[in-house]
């Protein structure tokens, strides 16, 4: 492959592609829609299929049948469609299904939806939230590694500028290691061999095959998302020794946090940044770690304080933590507003830093 | 009918059909699913597709029947049968892929999901299991239950001015130009139930010739739900039920004949 100037949710496409999707369902809803389209132009002559489905809850329930079969299978759309989806998204959970879920967001107020979710049991969802386009070719890729891997859905926290923005840049199959075989899978040729298979949420089994039932099985799946929360956190953190404010912020915004602590720097002040780069699992030692010694921890969010709630919990001195974010959407509805600004960020970080009485945050 | 038990000259209750793993469930007595059931296992057996089907089950009473049978068995949400059929049958295009779910299950909860994956033609067989009542939970409303009927919800019987009108989905479906057969059985007396036992095999073998989506509706008995004496239930059936809801082949491809 060749580096070629792509819209986002076409490089996302290409990345489901080379990750071996084969199926994919969709029902319009921007930002989300591109790439919908771009799987339907792209999927047929990769030997698979898109459906374009008459609801959210079609198109989710589509992709967990094709997923049952052990397709890698992928469906997606905004925090609105998302809404929609939150049972079938428990009900793969719960069913031990691999399923690759697209949240190309209208901006940042669906990080309770995707790290809390909205279904029902005891269930995660592993959610990703890249940076920028290129990091959302890798993530997509890696989701379907760790769907596969751990039997989960899984999700990616796009958004606008993730769908929108054009970048130059090659899709090309990342190699991320060996997967267990999906011995799982239904396919029809057990039937009649007395062995059946069955996929079902109370896991009791049949007669010949009995399973462990409700009880033991969501004891196992509860213990398999601990087991998750310890090994697959990641973060991206710029936290040099010394640092005594830091700037927690994720996917879209971190560019934008970037930018104003290296400014902020250049005038003395001891700045960091750090980043949650899976949503849950939270990577909460690491932040713990980040902040320990820094008399002020920001959160800059767009929306009403959501993830403020993860970095209090985590934080070496939750009194230290403010939230700097707010609710800001564009008047289309469609993606973040006035706030998503480097001018607008380097003034609440220099505002809090100020209020920090008696001596400010800087060195 | 050439595995029935009766074919093989035994009494019909001693023969356990080849994908029944177990005859032990936990239905009510006078229940008419575990006949329909049977007659879905046998079509499949008798059309030697054993070992390359998948069952799509809803949530129910039914749920039983995938939890007793030897089939590959995926059971999803209340009301997505179709859309959950639809993902394994593309992936899987040469497996007969069959949905098991009951009047609550697709008509009321899932009327979106059949109509419209009956539309788009998606070459499964859709099952219904018709008893005008929730019997999981109790006897309750659905959106099949016929004018008059008591429930628990509907206590001086369904009254239009309060409850409305039941949906007769089969009409609706085979009004559709993806559904390619669409027929109405019943299994409260012998000569029905054999009849119905044809309508499954038909709906199979038109799902793998490819034809587009088949559906067959079965009228089941369930004197729990409908509050009755056990044996009073086909009676009851052919009282209540069929003067809304016709026995027969509502559609059928243009060069077939019908059963």
């Amino acid at each position: 492959m060749t580096r070629r100037l792509l819209q986002g949710s076409e490089a996302v496409a290409d990345a489901a592609i080379v990750s071996g999707c084969r199926f994919f369902s969709g029902y319009p809803m921007l930002p989300f829609t591109e790439l919908l389209e771009h799987m339907a132009k792209k999927l047929p002559s990769a030997g698979g299929v898109c459906i374009n489905a008459e609801s959210e809850i079609e198109a989710i329930n589509m992709a967990l049948g094709a997923a049952a079969t052990g397709a890698r299978a992928a469906t997606g759309s905004c925090g609105q469609g998302l809404a929609l989806m939150q049972e079938a998204i428990a009900e793969a959970a719960l069913n031990e299904l691999p399923l690759v879920v697209f949240n190309m967001a209208r901006g940042q107020q669906d990080y309770f939806q995707a790290t809390r979710g909205g279904g029902w049991g005891d269930y995660r969802t592993i959610t990703l939230a890249p940076r920028d386009v290129e990091e959302a070719v890798a993530h997509t890729q890696l989701l379907f590694h760790l769907a596969d891997l751990h039997r989960t859905p899984v999700l990616l926290y796009g958004d606008y500028v993730v769908a929108h923005t054009s970048v130059g840049i090659e899709v090309n199959r990342l190699e991320l290691g060996p997967l267990p075989e999906k011995d799982w899978a239904l396919d029809g040729t057990m039937s009649g061999t007395g062995r059946a298979r069955q996929i079902w949420t109370w896991a009791r089994g049949k007669p010949n095959t009995p399973g462990p039932g409700p009880d033991r099985a969501w004891k196992s799946i509860a213990e398999k998302y601990e087991e998750i929360a310890r090994r697959e956190a990641r973060f991206e953190a710029d936290a040099p020794e010394g640092t005594e404010v830091l700037v927690v912020s994720f996917g879209t915004t971190a560019p934008f946090v970037d930018r104003v602590v290296q400014e902020l720097r250049t005038e003395g002040m001891r700045l960091g940044s750090f980043r949650p780069v899976t949503l849950w699992p939270f990577p909460g030692d690491a932040l713990a770690e980040a902040t320990k010694g820094c008399r002020l921890v920001l959160v800059y969010e767009l929306n009403a304080g959501q993830m403020v709630d993860d970095v209090r919990i985590h934080a070496a001195d939750r009194s230290a933590v403010r939230f700097i974010g707010g609710v800001s959407q564009d008047n289309s509805g469609m993606r973040q507003g006035d706030l998503l600004a480097v001018d607008a960020l380097r003034d609440r970080v220099r505002q809090a830093i100020a209020e920090l009485a008696p001596s400010g945050g800087s060195s | 009918m050439s595995a029935t038990g009766s074919a093989r000259g035994e009494p019909v209750a001693a023969f356990k059909p080849d994908l029944l793993q177990s005859s032990e469930h936990e239905l009510c007595p006078g229940c008419g699913h575990p006949v329909a059931w049977r007659l879905v296992l046998e079509a499949i057996a008798d059309l030697e597709l054993s070992h390359r089907t998948v069952l799509v089950a809803g949530h129910g009473c039914y749920t039983q029947m995938m939890k007793l049978s030897d089939l590959d068995s995926l059971q999803c949400l209340h009301g997505r049968a179709p859309a959950v059929a639809t993902g394994v049958k593309r992936m899987l295009p040469e497996t007969a892929v069959v949905t098991l779910q009951g009047d609550g299950d697709m008509v009321s909860e899932g009327l979106h999901e059949v109509l419209h994956a009956g539309a788009r033609g998606e070459r499964v067989t859709a099952l219904l299991f018709n008893n005008g009542v929730f019997g999981d939970t109790g006897g309750h409303l659905t959106a099949t239950t016929v004018l008059g009927q008591r429930t628990k919800t509907s206590l001086e019987g369904r009254d239009p001015e309060v409850h409305g009108y039941p949906i007769d989905v089969a009409r609706l479906l085979a009004q559709l130009d993806g559904t390619a057969y669409v027929a109405r059985g019943a299994v409260n007396t012998a000569g029905l139930v054999a009849r119905t036992g044809r309508m499954i095999r038909r709906a199979l073998e038109f799902q793998m010739a490819g034809a587009g989506f088949t559906f067959v509706e079965v009228l089941t008995m369930c004197p729990t739900g409908w509050f009755v004496p056990t044996a009073d239930g086909p009676d009851y059936l052919e009282e209540s039920m069929m003067s809304t809801f016709g026995i027969g082949e509502l559609k059928v491809p243009e060069t077939s004949s019908d059963v």
